[in-house]
């Protein structure tokens, strides 16, 4: 067994172990949720300090091993497991955000054992994906951990718009989810029949040295970036997040806020762009006007928000257009830079979320009316969120600044995307730091209600998961290279991939990538 | 004349007639036992169908002149049938207190109803598919309305007998018009000569007609109307092997009837069979959406199952074929660990309605998680038994739209109908685990066999969605005899 496969199989063994405990011992629960994700977070950070020396297989793979068993040899499937400099980072984050939000559930105080069972399957399913070699395992990890989100979201969600959330979150994820699947069925339907597997370094091998067919791109690419986009909250597919995350549990809402919305990035990135490049470049002008959309319409929402947890969730969907415009640079600089911020908004929004959710819990209210001076009481918890709206901002020295800089260098080299970078810096300084500013006097400046008088700031354990969180933004924001060294290689390759090699003589646009490089 | 080739349904045969022997000297008190004898004797043939001693290991051969063929696709149903006939006798003993009188009988019939499923999966003649479809379907006339002091229950056997006996005679006709035009009964000789009646219009009404009588015993729209009130009505121990038997059985005769009889007239009937496929879906899904009581939810949703399995023959490839044989075997343990539950928790409530599930955490976790997984199975979420079935449907049908667009239109069908789906589903989830008013708190008792059986049917559903490269090669070997 390598670091990998434990990293992934210790919380799943963990949920099965949990069912067999009685239900009167909450505290044994807990104690196991946080100490298997602790555990699993050493471990992520010792897979991550080992990257650089562990030796890769042909492919560039690095703890490769495959679980066996699983899978079905006729039809090319095997649960193979390993790590490149794009989803080391997304591991150890996705790590790091699990404990941080195992931590964060001392919240709940109903029906512990099946709150615990679903986390820590979720964390499993959550791992699993990003570190799946194989398609079909990639999206049969990522269902795994959505269906406890629905669940937990309605179960122990909070608001009077707790049913509308779960349903709406349900039916939008599970159709994004869905069509994910028709696309990836799909793009395995291209191998001839009998080469045909689910091996991920083996397509990538293959449609490098094979275009796939313009037709077939037609279908398969628009398929993927729509269900892919769906689970990222592409605007206008992005109504179900914020409403979704203010009704969830802090630890759901930090666990699918921060990593597991990641996966639609990821599968753009690892799969639907290098497998499918020409329609994916015919797409990219469109994509970058609707990252737009999520950059400067969920931005003007974002600062509409009376509650501070739909605040929260409009941020973080506004975030993720920085993402797409990076995606959509389709260049060294900008698709390192969206690596770089799925990374930092997994941190920053697990940050928001777990904040709002201690401020809750001792409040009982969101209302940013109804909040006020609450720094005064909350010292801690009070400067943990001046620092995380800092981060929203893209301050330099946290992570976020990197990642927004690098990607807004990268689409400023795409001379078709000019107007829109122009238009997103506007939107991610003015209109970030106005929500991110007001939110923060609104919730902690000012006069403080009475009724706030007897609330506590958070004791050492409870500082823990956003100590952990804070420093993480802080140590890869002061010293980027941790990632970008291991992430450039990885985005090299899938940018020419996507850009080179093209059957059809060079287009301006593809032109003009390389020499953006 | 091979006789040793039927020593499987012959053996099956007699167990029913000892059952029925036995019924005469048994003690009334030891009678109920008799059902988990029953059971063993079940198993062991079961078990004896992996070994070289069993008809199952002669293989491709025939007996009765080629109306008999014993072929991997019949091993493979024989199997299926004999574990599921096994467990329901299992569930019908945790049933037999219900019953008024004949509970022996009761055992019989569900052996009889096997026989008739056996032959099924054999049948290359329209004889022995018609004379194994009657013996299925009058042994289920009987079995549905056992309970007959309840008013629902005979309301359920009047219902199945009058549109069964409809459909059967739709059937006749359809068989008497095939054989007038083409002097065939005989499938494997029909296949020879059907290439040149395609345009027919007599031959093609005739195998219209049989579809219309396969139709109904699988559930699939327009021939549907029989299944909720059926399903509510009947008892329990024999809708499970309704849902999981019959309409097994009338897979094991569509498929074979489809691809080996009269391949060239079904490979033109595409459309028809996407259309059927995709109403049936959408029409399982919706209709599920309101019902409150729980034998009647899955009522629906095994018509919507129907749809999806169609989905495979629809697909007119041996990976849809596959995909049906795989799925219908995740749908034993799925749909059988749902009834055993409803049998045990529901047994003193009029209506099993779902409400009655409240609190069944706190007063037996184990059948709570059961019915947990049956419904997440049922959905179709990894990493259970029914995701990777429905992942094998939707990469068949995917995998010829590129010949035809209308797959995809029933790929995307399929989907909308998976996400309806997930509303009820839930719905059950959410009455075991979060239900208001649970009236009693006693903890359920179950005998041990019970036990073993749904401890059987979890491992199953774990089993086919973990490590389903077992199975898929039988059924891909099964899938082989097939055009």
């Amino acid at each position: 067994m390598t670091t990998l496969t434990l990293i992934f199989a210790l919380p799943l063994l963990a949920a099965i172990a949990l069912a067999f405990v009685p239900r009167n011992f909450a505290v044994i629960m807990r104690a196991v949720a946080v100490g298997v994700t602790f555990v699993t977070m050493l471990l992520g950070i010792l897979m991550f300090w080992q990257f650089n020396g562990a030796t890769a297989d042909a492919s560039g793979y690095k703890f490769v091993s495959t679980i066996p068993g699983l899978g079905a040899e006729s039809l090319g499937i095997a649960c193979k497991l390993g790590v490149d400099g794009l989803n080391v980072g997304l591991v150890l984050m996705g790590a790091i955000v699990a404990f941080a939000a195992a931590c964060c559930s001392f919240e709940i105080k109903t029906r512990e054992k099946e709150f615990y069972i679903l986390l820590l399957v979720m964390t499993g399913g959550i791992l699993g994906a990003f570190m799946s070699l194989d398609l079909f395992f990639f999206y049969f990890f990522h269902e795994m951990a959505l269906v406890p989100t629905f669940i937990m979201i309605g179960v122990w969600g909070r608001g009077e718009r707790k049913n509308f959330a779960t349903f709406q979150i349900t039916l939008y994820l599970s159709i994004g989810a869905l069509l994910a699947l028709v696309g990836l069925i799909a793009l395995y339907l291209q191998l001839p029949v009998d080469a045909r597997t689910f091996d991920i370094p083996t397509l990538t091998k293959y449609f490098s040295e094979h275009t796939m067919a313009h037709s077939a791109q037609m279908f398969i690419f628009p398929l993927l970036l729509l269900g892919f986009g769906i689970l990222v909250s592409l605007w206008p597919f992005h109504s179900w997040a914020a409403l979704g995350y203010g009704s969830a549990p802090s630890a759901t809402a930090m666990l699918h806020a921060g990593v597991l919305k990641k996966f639609g990035l990821y599968g753009l990135i690892r799969i639907a762009i290098p497998f499918a490049p020409e329609v994916a470049r015919m797409h990219m002008q469109f994509l970058a006007w609707l990252a737009l959309g999520n950059v400067l319409y969920v931005g003007w929402v974002a600062m509409k928000q009376k509650n501070l947890n739909m605040l929260i969730g409009n941020s973080s969907v506004a975030h993720m257009g920085m993402i797409f415009l990076g995606i959509a640079s389709l260049n060294l600089i900008g698709v390192t830079g969206a690596v770089v911020i799925m990374i930092a908004h997994g941190f920053l929004a697990a940050l928001t979320f777990g904040l709002s959710g201690y401020i809750y819990n001792q409040t009982g209210t969101l209302e940013m009316s109804e909040l006020g001076g609450l720094a005064k009481k909350l010292r801690f918890i009070g400067v943990a969120l001046v620092m995380a709206a800092m981060a929203g901002c893209g301050l330099p020295g946290f992570l976020n600044f990197v990642g927004e800089a690098t990607v807004f260098f990268g689409a400023w080299a795409q001379p078709s995307l000019r107007a829109v970078t122009v238009l997103a810096v506007w939107g991610a300084l003015i209109i970030g730091a106005v929500y991110m500013l007001r939110a923060v006097r609104a919730a902690l400046h000012g006069p403080m209600s009475d009724k706030w008088a007897n609330l506590s700031d958070a004791n050492l354990w409870r500082k823990l998961p956003y100590a952990v969180l804070i420093a993480s933004l802080l140590v890869f924001g002061f010293f980027p290279k941790l990632l970008t060294e291991k992430i450039k290689p990885v985005t090299e390759q899938i940018v020419n991939m996507a850009t080179v090699k093209t059957t059809t003589p060079a287009t301006p646009t593809a032109v003009v990538m390389v020499e953006g490089k | 004349m091979n006789l040793s080739l039927m020593s499987l349904e012959i053996a099956v045969f007699l167990l029913g007639i000892v059952v029925l022997m036995a019924d005469l000297w048994l003690p009334a008190e030891r009678k109920r036992m008799l059902g988990y004898a029953a059971a063993a004797a079940l198993v062991m043939l079961f078990l004896n169908s992996f070994t070289s001693h069993c008809s199952c290991a002669l293989l491709d051969e025939s007996a009765f002149g080629g109306m008999f063929v014993q072929d991997a696709l019949a091993v493979f149903f024989k199997r299926f049938f004999l574990l599921a006939a096994a467990m329901v006798l299992v569930l019908a003993v945790e049933f037999s207190d219900r019953i008024a009188a004949g509970v022996s009988e009761y055992y019989s019939l569900i052996i009889f109803a096997l026989s008739g499923m056996l032959f099924a999966a054999s049948s290359n003649d329209f004889t022995m598919l018609f004379v194994s479809i009657e013996l299925i379907t009058i042994t289920f006339y009987v079995l549905t309305s056992f309970t007959r002091g309840k008013v629902a229950a005979l309301e359920a056997g009047v219902k199945y007998l009058i549109l069964g006996a409809l459909s059967s005679a739709f059937m006749v006709y359809g068989i008497a018009l095939v054989w007038g035009t083409t002097g065939k009964f005989n499938f494997t000789e029909l296949a020879t000569v059907s290439a040149n009646f395609t345009t027919n219009k007599l031959f093609l009404f005739g195998v219209l007609f049989i579809l219309v009588g396969l139709g109904f015993k699988i559930a699939a729209f327009p021939f549907q109307m029989w299944t909720p009130d059926v399903y509510q009505g009947a008892p329990t121990p024999t809708t499970a092997f309704l849902a999981v038997g019959s309409k097994a059985a009338g897979f094991a005769l569509l498929l074979r009837f489809l691809f080996t009889a009269i391949p060239s007239v079904t490979a033109h009937w595409d459309k028809l069979l996407i259309i059927i496929s995709a109403i049936t879906i959408l029409y399982g899904n919706l209709c599920a959406l309101p019902q409150r009581n729980l034998k009647r939810l899955l009522g629906y949703s095994s018509i919507a199952h129907a749809g999806y399995l169609l989905l495979g023959v629809a697909a007119l490839t041996s990976a849809g074929q596959t995909a049906v044989l795989y799925y219908l075997s995740g749908y034993l343990f799925t749909t059988l660990a749902a009834f055993a539950v409803i049998a045990i928790v529901l047994r003193h409530l009029d209506s099993e309605d779902i409400s009655g599930l409240a609190g069944l955490h706190q007063r037996s976790p184990l059948l709570a998680a059961t019915l947990t997984l049956a419904m997440v199975s049922l959905a179709g979420i990894p990493p259970l038994a029914g995701f990777f079935g429905k992942f094998l449907l939707l990469k068949a049908v995917v995998e010829r739209g590129a010949a035809n667009p209308g797959y995809y239109c029933l790929a995307f069908t399929a989907l909308v109908g998976v996400v309806i789906s997930l509303y009820y589903y839930f719905g059950v989830i959410k009455a075991i685990y979060f239900g208001k008013g649970a009236n009693d708190a006693l903890p359920i008792p179950m005998s041990l066999p019970m036990r073993a059986v749904v401890c059987l049917c979890i491992a199953g559903m774990f089993w086919l969605g973990l490590a389903p490269n077992c199975l898929l090669k039988l059924a891909e070997q099964a899938v082989g005899v097939l055009k």
